[in-house]
């Protein structure tokens, strides 16, 4: 291995020499060059977009902007999206931590499938999201014919946007919990067990808290994406203003209207949301540092192992 | 029941004690909870394209404006994947070896793609990079017209996919020894030479898993992309807009075709990045 070979001969010369002990001073031009690049991309590949959200958003003054988020649509619209997150988090949350606790917990076989079952969702265009609601409860769907018998909506209705909205976030808790559920085995449960505790005492006494910080992040992420989902919202949606529009569906028709302060006024809230978001990521990764760089990759094998 | 040769074994290793509870419930619930909301859904497409006949199928999924979309969805991913892999080593780089003020402020907002609702992205963007925006006014002289052009497209999606190169990179950046490339510095390497000798070789695994995620994101991307693309067709129309505006036109077939096209792309891909994820554990084992 060259890299053995390196340093075998790093050794020698550190023994040999006193240069070796300091080894030569890393050119700092370049690393400043390297920092100042890297500020100016994000600054202006990140940073700016967020900014001009609010900028627009505030380009027609404080009361324009106020006026455009206490428009009884805008209301509308808060108002669905706060309701369809506070049903999907939750029946995702209750999903992740029965996965988690068989796939933790326990030996089965076929269990790298199941995980990458759960990763399903994460490999599907939002828009196939939306579709596949359509193909079942649409108008010539499956479920079709019955539904409009019994006068049911499922797509354009409430029921198809949770149903789109479950699909996209599935993955986001299970994938969290797993790996930490993982990681501490079953050594507390078993003796909280042989002391006589229930299997319900032992999993809110022993296992829940645990597992608090990764489930706190886990319903952030989830919460993140169920309030910010476009795509698969957007097929199966309908767009009826009012009624079936959630706050990203309302940008885009006030966008596509060139109501483009109403729009970014509207947008600034979710971005707010998206910093908020950020910020509560960024305090419970401090708590719980095996935390970090979960967020945007299916599943850390490396790191597992490692473990 | 398969858990009895698990359980058999579990025993033994453990004290005496009872084993943990739940695990019928728990499975369960999870194989309905999966079943009901993803794998009898995602069939549903599936089933119904094998109703269209296959001619009827071939048909759809050739058409120009179809190929033409799906080419530029592949094109524009594939670039924007590969910007990500470049900027995205630079970034992971700097937040993991130099410090400097506010660096955990930056590392926080590198997750922004991830955590900004794409239609907020999508008209930011748009903002942006039009001709008269904060950045189009000053790209317009030089004759580059980002936004309503398959450049919006590569912009939209390199914003969208950014995270997924930093944060597949930074775990491993982190534990990169660093002790050999201060031996290759003393036995008298160029910085450069050391990054591309001794830290690049390293890191491949974790670029390519960086890279392929990037580009499965890119692929199905939709509401980042619809708003500065300009959504013409057969030049800056995604195919995931297609899907979207043949369900519009109620061409619930045309859609489908569509959608098992690029479900077949995602899953390979999926199958890829797992592959290449076991190789990278294992040859990070073998270290």
């Amino acid at each position: 291995m060259p890299s053995d070979i390196i340093a075998a001969g790093y050794a020698v010369s550190y023994t040999h020499t006193r240069q070796a002990h300091h080894p030569r001073p890393r050119p700092r031009l370049g690393r400043l060059l390297l920092i100042a690049l890297t500020l100016a991309f994000l600054g202006v590949f990140l940073v700016l977009p967020l900014l001009a959200v609010f900028v627009q958003a505030f380009a027609k003054g404080v009361s324009a902007y106020l006026g455009a988020i206490s428009d009884p649509m805008a209301w509308a619209a808060i108002k669905l999206t706060l309701w369809v997150a506070a049903t999907a988090v939750p029946l995702n949350l209750v999903f992740g931590i029965a996965a988690a606790w068989a796939i933790a917990k326990f030996e089965f076989r076929g269990k790298n499938t199941l995980i990458t079952l759960i990763d399903l969702p994460f490999a599907v265009s939002p828009v196939i999201a939306g579709l596949i609601f359509i193909l079942i409860f649409g108008a010539n769907g499956w479920f079709g014919g019955y539904l409009r018998a019994h006068h049911i909506r499922v797509v354009f209705a409430l029921p198809g946007i949770v149903l789109a909205t479950l699909f996209v976030t599935l993955p986001f808790i299970a994938r969290e919990l797993i790996p930490v559920m993982q990681a501490q085995g079953k050594d507390d449960e078993e003796t909280a067990l042989s002391l006589g505790a229930s299997g319900w005492q032992t999993f809110w006494h022993i296992t829940l808290p645990n597992i608090r910080w990764a489930l706190l992040y886990g319903v952030l992420l989830c919460n993140a994406r169920a309030m910010g989902e476009f795509g698969a919202v957007s097929v199966v949606s309908g767009h009826i203003r009012g009624l079936t529009n959630t706050m990203p569906l309302h940008v885009e028709i006030l966008y596509n209207e060139y109501n483009h302060t109403a729009a970014f006024a509207v947008a600034s809230l979710l971005a707010m949301l998206a910093m908020l978001t950020l910020a509560a990521k960024s305090f419970l990764e401090s708590r719980q540092p095996q935390l970090r760089h979960a967020v945007s990759q299916p599943r850390d094998r490396t790191r597992r192992q490692q473990t | 029941m398969i858990p009895a040769p698990a359980a058999a074994t579990e025993l033994k290793l453990h004290k005496p004690g009872r084993i943990l509870p739940g695990f019928g419930l728990t499975l369960g619930y999870t194989m309905v909870y999966l079943s009901l909301l993803v794998l009898i859904p995602l069939s549903a497409v599936i089933i119904r394209s094998l109703g269209l006949g296959w001619s009827h199928f071939w048909e759809t999924v050739t058409a120009p404006r179809v190929i033409a979309s799906l080419r530029l969805s592949f094109g524009a991913s594939l670039i924007a994947a590969l910007l990500n892999a470049v900027f995205g080593l630079m970034v992971a780089w700097v937040l993991t070896r130099y410090t400097f003020p506010f660096r955990r402020f930056i590392d926080a907002i590198v997750d922004l793609p991830f955590a900004l609702p794409t239609a907020v992205a999508g008209i930011a963007l748009t903002a942006l990079y039009a001709p008269n925006g904060w950045l189009g006014i000053w790209l317009k002289p030089l004759g580059i017209n980002v936004a309503f052009t398959p450049l919006g497209v590569v912009v939209a999606l390199t914003f969208i996919g950014l995270p997924f190169v930093v944060r597949t990179l930074q775990p491993v950046l982190e534990d990169l020894d660093q002790e050999v490339e201060q031996a290759a510095a003393t036995l008298g390497a160029s910085a450069v030479q050391v990054f591309l000798r001794v830290a690049l070789p390293a890191l491949w695994p974790a670029i390519l898993t960086g890279f392929a995620l990037a580009f499965a994101r890119a692929l199905g991307e939709y509401g980042s992309v619809i708003f500065i693309a300009g959504n013409m067709p057969m030049k800056s129309e995604i195919a995931p807009l297609l899907i979207v505006s043949k369900l519009e036109q109620y061409d619930y077939a045309g859609a489908t075709a569509i959608a098992v096209v690029m479900l077949v792309l995602s899953f390979a891909l999926m199958f890829g990045i797992n592959a290449l994820q076991n190789w990278a554990a294992s040859r990070h084992q073998g270290r």
